[in-house]
């Protein structure tokens, strides 16, 4: 109907992810990262690539006969995003001291609007149980729950590894965090060094610098979601490319 | 048994024959309730909507069954309220189509949402800035409405009315009818419109975002006008076809005659506001998001015809046919007009709901695809098979039109 209040102001700390596109090859560790990390369960037998669950997913963007580019996309953690206003019983929160959107799995109906809402398409819906093979469900993180057949998931920046990165502070006695304390999985995991996390509110830390670099764009900047997963890049035709709003091959 | 349930001086075909025209529906709603199963015990991989069209054939068919469903409240309101009397002729049958449309809207979104359990959580902690929560409050207030205005009918019947208690009950809901009309129209009203501002709100989606008035984006008084202009087609059209099926005079021409009417003036302020409204989102709403109307209009088959006959073919054309009083004068015209009007709507509401979703959004995506699966095609006709078998059951027993009695009597 109209935008939260939450959305009028910036939050405290902003939490962002750069991905460099010069450096990513498209192997998919941080997709495989992710799913362990966050109990995503191995794709059902029928499943394809639209009705499998992937929180990030890498997606080759061609580009006639020049080389292709990868773009790793997951949750754009908008700050105006809007997903978080058309969902019926509040299954979407936006954190305002982080600036980071959950996604609610216990609260959720499963009606997909918000998957309709997000222009990224960067959700899932659970059109099959979970099921894990025998002796992979002892692998699961137990700091992760689990989710059901018929409800909509998504990336949420790994905020277990914050929570357990503010206990850790707390029990040392600090207000904030250690920032090496809290990196995603899919950061962690990429071979290639090619995503940089941290909060963009740290004007001296390595991405606010990078958020203000020219070679960096974000996905359809044009509609106002404000995301907080930014891409950079050398190559001023794939910044053109890849930063337009609107498609113009059918 | 039969005999003595039908209305005194009403002629209805024989049982046998009755009970024979009802099998192929309800071998349809067998079916649907078959794959309404499936999707129950396997889940939703048994349609063929994904991540990327995330709604599909049953959002599209909730939409269109609200929309040419609207003849219930909108009928309601110009009898009751604004008293126009000439409509008690089709207020029943109009009650009976609404309370089928929404009834079916709500069955099948039961079916469609993951966790149809939990679907009291939307009125338990709802999220008030979301349309769909508007919808779904609205939808089911007003689905109790219609049931209320439903229960008259029921009590009307012949053998019923021998029960004193349910004849004085009969009587007390009849008094209180207007108050119920009155809060069946503003329920309609706002889920018409929330039904609209669904799409109108998607700020992500430059194809369906709208210019907001106040809190609430254009679509949501588009589609509170065009339900209400193509309900009375509706119920045109629906009796035109029962009277067509049951061989029998069930309105005068004057009350097809005033449906055009009411019909038509207001499909041609549709029109004209769809018009202004598409003229401001060509050369404003979407050009500030980036985006290029014309770029919607490059994947067939979605051209820009879709729009022209969306506004002209199916809007205009119509409307302008309902108001011309030779068109009225003629039943087949009058029927072929309403049938366009309702047509017009039901693209309407394809365009939203499929389009939409269709678009490529991403400067990498490409157009997407998307065709039903047989559960989604059965379940959505089961919604058919219900309808007609409800429709028939009283249409039988129940007096749908009061005129019909005396209409047969002078032959």
């Amino acid at each position: 109907m109209h935008t939260q209040k939450h959305t009028t102001s910036l939050p405290a700390h902003r939490y962002t992810l750069v991905v460099d596109l010069d450096r990513c090859t498209g192997c998919g560790a941080c997709g495989t990262a992710c799913a362990v990390e966050n109990n995503i369960p191995p794709a059902a037998d029928k499943a394809t690539e639209r009705t499998g669950t992937v929180w990030m997913r890498v997606q080759e963007a061609a580009a006639g006969d020049g080389p292709a580019t990868f773009v790793p996309i997951p949750c754009q953690q908008c700050d105006h995003p809007p997903c978080v206003d058309v969902c019926p019983q509040r299954a979407i929160e936006y954190d305002p001291r982080t600036g980071i959107v959950a996604q609610i799995p216990v609260r959720c109906l499963g009606c997909r609007y918000c998957m309709v809402a997000c222009p990224y398409h960067t959700r899932s819906f659970n059109w099959w149980t979970p099921e894990w093979p025998e002796g992979m469900k002892s692998t699961l993180n137990p700091d992760v729950s689990i989710r059901t057949r018929g409800v909509v998931e998504k990336c949420n920046f790994c905020v277990q590894r914050l929570q357990a990165a503010r206990a850790k502070a707390s029990a040392a006695g600090q207000a904030e965090i250690d920032p090496a304390d809290y990196v995603p999985a899919c950061v962690e995991a990429c071979p290639s060094r090619a995503l940089s996390f941290g909060d963009a509110a740290d004007e001296n830390g390595e991405v606010a610098r990078l958020a203000k670099d020219p070679e960096s764009f974000r996905l359809l900047a044009g509609l106002g979601t404000g995301p907080k997963v930014l891409y950079r890049s050398s190559d001023p035709a794939v910044r053109e490319r890849l930063s337009r709003t609107g498609v113009t091959r059918g | 048994m039969d005999d003595t349930l039908i209305g005194r001086g009403l002629r209805r075909t024989s049982l046998p024959r009755f009970l024979l025209w009802l099998v192929p529906w309800a071998a349809l709603l067998a079916l649907g309730l078959y794959a309404v199963y499936l999707c129950f015990a396997i889940g939703l991989n048994q349609t063929n909507m994904d991540n990327r069209f995330a709604f599909g054939l049953w959002i599209y068919l909730d939409l269109t069954v609200i929309a040419l469903g609207a003849g219930a409240f909108f009928t309601g309101f110009l009898l009751y309220i604004l008293k126009k009397k000439e409509l008690k002729a089709v207020i029943n049958s109009a009650v009976v189509i609404g309370f089928i449309c929404y009834s079916g809207a709500v069955g099948i979104l039961m079916v469609d949402v993951g966790q149809p359990l939990r679907a009291w959580f939307t009125f338990w902690h709802p999220n008030v800035h979301s349309m769909l929560a508007e919808v779904t409050f609205c939808l089911t207030l007003y689905l109790s409405v219609l049931a209320i205005e439903y229960a008259p009918l029921v009590l009307k019947n012949r053998r019923l009315k021998e029960v004193p208690g349910l004849l004085v009950l009969e009587h007390q809901l009849h008094k209180v009818m207007v108050v119920f009309a009155g809060i069946g129209t503003l329920l309609s009203f706002f889920h018409q419109g929330s039904l609209g501002g669904l799409y109108g709100v998607l700020r992500g989606n430059p194809f369906a975002f709208r210019e907001h008035i106040g809190i609430w984006p254009t679509t949501f008084f588009l589609f509170i006008l065009s339900a209400a202009a193509v309900g009375p087609s509706f119920i045109l059209l629906t009796t035109w076809l029962v009277g067509k099926v049951s061989r029998k005079r069930l309105v005068s021409p004057e009350v097809f005659q005033t449906l055009a009417k009411i019909s038509g003036w207001l499909l041609l302020v549709y029109v004209v506001l769809k018009g202004i409204d598409s003229l401001v989102w060509i050369n404003s709403t979407s050009p500030k998001t980036g985006v290029q109307v014309s770029s919607f209009y490059a994947h067939p088959p979605f051209g820009t015809w879709v729009l022209f006959a969306e506004v002209v073919l199916l809007g205009l054309v119509p409307a302008a046919l309902l108001l011309s009083r030779r068109v009225r004068a003629r039943t087949g015209l009058l029927v072929l007009a309403a049938a366009m009007a309702c047509a017009g709507i039901v693209l309407n509401r394809y365009v939203m709901t499929i389009q939409t979703l269709a678009l490529p959004s991403l400067p990498f995506d490409s157009f997407l695809s998307y065709s039903p699966s047989w559960q989604e095609t059965a379940a959505f006709l089961a919604v058919l098979g219900y309808g007609v078998l409800l429709y028939s059951i009283s249409f039988r027993w129940l007096n749908l039109f009061p005129e019909e009695r005396e209409l047969a009597t002078k032959g």
